[in-house]
């Protein structure tokens, strides 16, 4: 009988284990912690390749806190979500308050990643919004997984460290709730200024 | 050994059922849904592909068709004839994953549309209340959503999309101006179809 409960508990436990880590793998990036790994195509576009300034060239992939800045604002996104087709606007206005501000321009940085999406998607988007800063399709939902499946728009801010390694300092879903004070919290939470 | 068989089926239906639960498709946001829909989405989990018998093939004339909008219009195929390209867009079903990220992209694409002078009809076998609280979340549609509930289905078995528990498949059938099935598409229920293949298959009526 000792015998049984023994072998049961070891059952459970294992499976709770493997549940565990099965369920942290597949939550949100948490505030305090570092970004997973989540790699990306180099862009071909030189302005974009620009605005990344990831310090090589070529082709291949790069991974987010490559990306030349002290902030990272990561949108996740789709072509089909209306939320994001609304928040479009919001999203391109926070892009040039950043780059109309000296203290700012290359200092934070903001891309989109399409959950779901193809390129050809993500460009049909980009393309109807004017959207000035990359983006990059998800269409096997890899990048969507490794966030923990987020309802979309879902925002992330990572700040980049000087030796390369990096906290997640905002990560919420919604939509910024406000231009001036997503940008003064994201500011605040980096320690921008 | 009685009471060894009992007691190891038990941590074997313990096991199994951990793993369901591990393993179950619970995240309505797997599909990358939008927020808009907050909570309010049923996941029905992985379904079979396809599961209708297709009646219909490109080349084959379009059978007409009349049904309700949800703006209380009432739409009829052969209103068209002559006149527009027309795209019918079968949903399987309202407030449902993919479902409810797949009119709101095609309701910023107007321009690919009218660039092929053609028409979107949106149908699923959902009723007129149904259709109206849902679409309302995706904005202001620009395109006709019709309703296919009563008879029940009746144009989605007429077009061989109707599935074996009710409801439509995920297609995307383009009629040209004549009448003609140009291109049917019964796609992956679980999958949106990408819109690029339904971008080239409307380069093709020129």
């Amino acid at each position: 009988m000792k015998k049984i409960i023994v072998c049961w508990l070891a059952v459970v436990l294992t499976i709770l284990g493997v549940a565990g880590s099965a369920r942290t793998a597949n939550s949100p990036p948490a505030v305090g912690g570092t970004l997973p790994d989540i790699k990306l195509p180099i862009p071909n576009d030189s302005a974009e390749k620009n605005y990344l300034d990831l310090g090589f060239f070529g082709f291949g992939t790069f991974k987010i806190p490559e990306i030349k800045a002290k902030l990272v604002i990561i949108e996740i996104f789709s072509m089909y979500c209306p939320y994001c087709q609304g928040e479009a606007p919001n999203v391109n206005q926070l892009y040039a308050k950043i780059d109309d501000n000296p203290s700012l321009k290359g200092k934070i940085k903001i891309i989109g990643i399409g959950a779901g999406n193809t390129s050809y998607e993500v460009g049909t988007f980009k393309k109807k919004y004017n959207v000035p800063f990359p983006l990059f399709a998800d269409g096997d939902y890899v990048i969507h997984k490794i966030v923990g499946e987020v309802r979309t728009p879902y925002f992330i801010g990572v700040k980049i460290n000087t030796d390369g390694t990096n906290r997640v300092i905002y990560s919420k879903v919604g939509t910024l709730g406000g231009v001036d004070d997503f940008l003064s919290t994201l500011i605040k939470l980096s320690e921008l200024q | 050994m009685k009471e060894h068989g009992r007691h190891f089926l038990f941590v074997l239906l313990t096991g199994m059922g951990l793993l369901i639960f591990i393993y179950a498709p619970a995240s309505q946001a797997a599909f990358g849904l939008s927020d808009v829909f907050k909570n309010n989405i049923y996941n029905p989990g992985l379904l079979k592909p396809t599961d209708s018998v297709s009646k219909l093939k490109a080349g084959d004339r379009a059978p007409n068709f009349t049904l309700k909008a949800v703006s209380g219009e009432t739409i009829s195929l052969r209103q068209y004839r002559g006149k527009k390209n027309v795209v019918i867009s079968f949903v399987p079903a309202a407030w449902t994953p993919v479902c409810s990220d797949q009119w709101p992209g095609y309701n910023i694409v107007k321009d690919i549309f009218d660039k092929h002078d053609a028409i979107l009809l949106g149908i699923s076998v959902d009723n007129i209340p149904t259709l109206f609280s849902w679409t309302k979340q995706m904005g202001n549609l620009w395109f006709p959503v019709l309703s296919d509930f009563w008879p029940h289905g009746k144009v989605a078995s007429m077009y061989g999309v109707l599935r074996a528990d009710g409801v439509a498949e995920r297609a995307l059938i383009i009629i040209d101006k004549k009448g003609i099935i140009r291109y049917m598409d019964v796609h992956d229920i679980n999958k949106r179809p990408p819109l690029e293949d339904l971008v080239k298959e409307l380069e093709k009526l020129k």
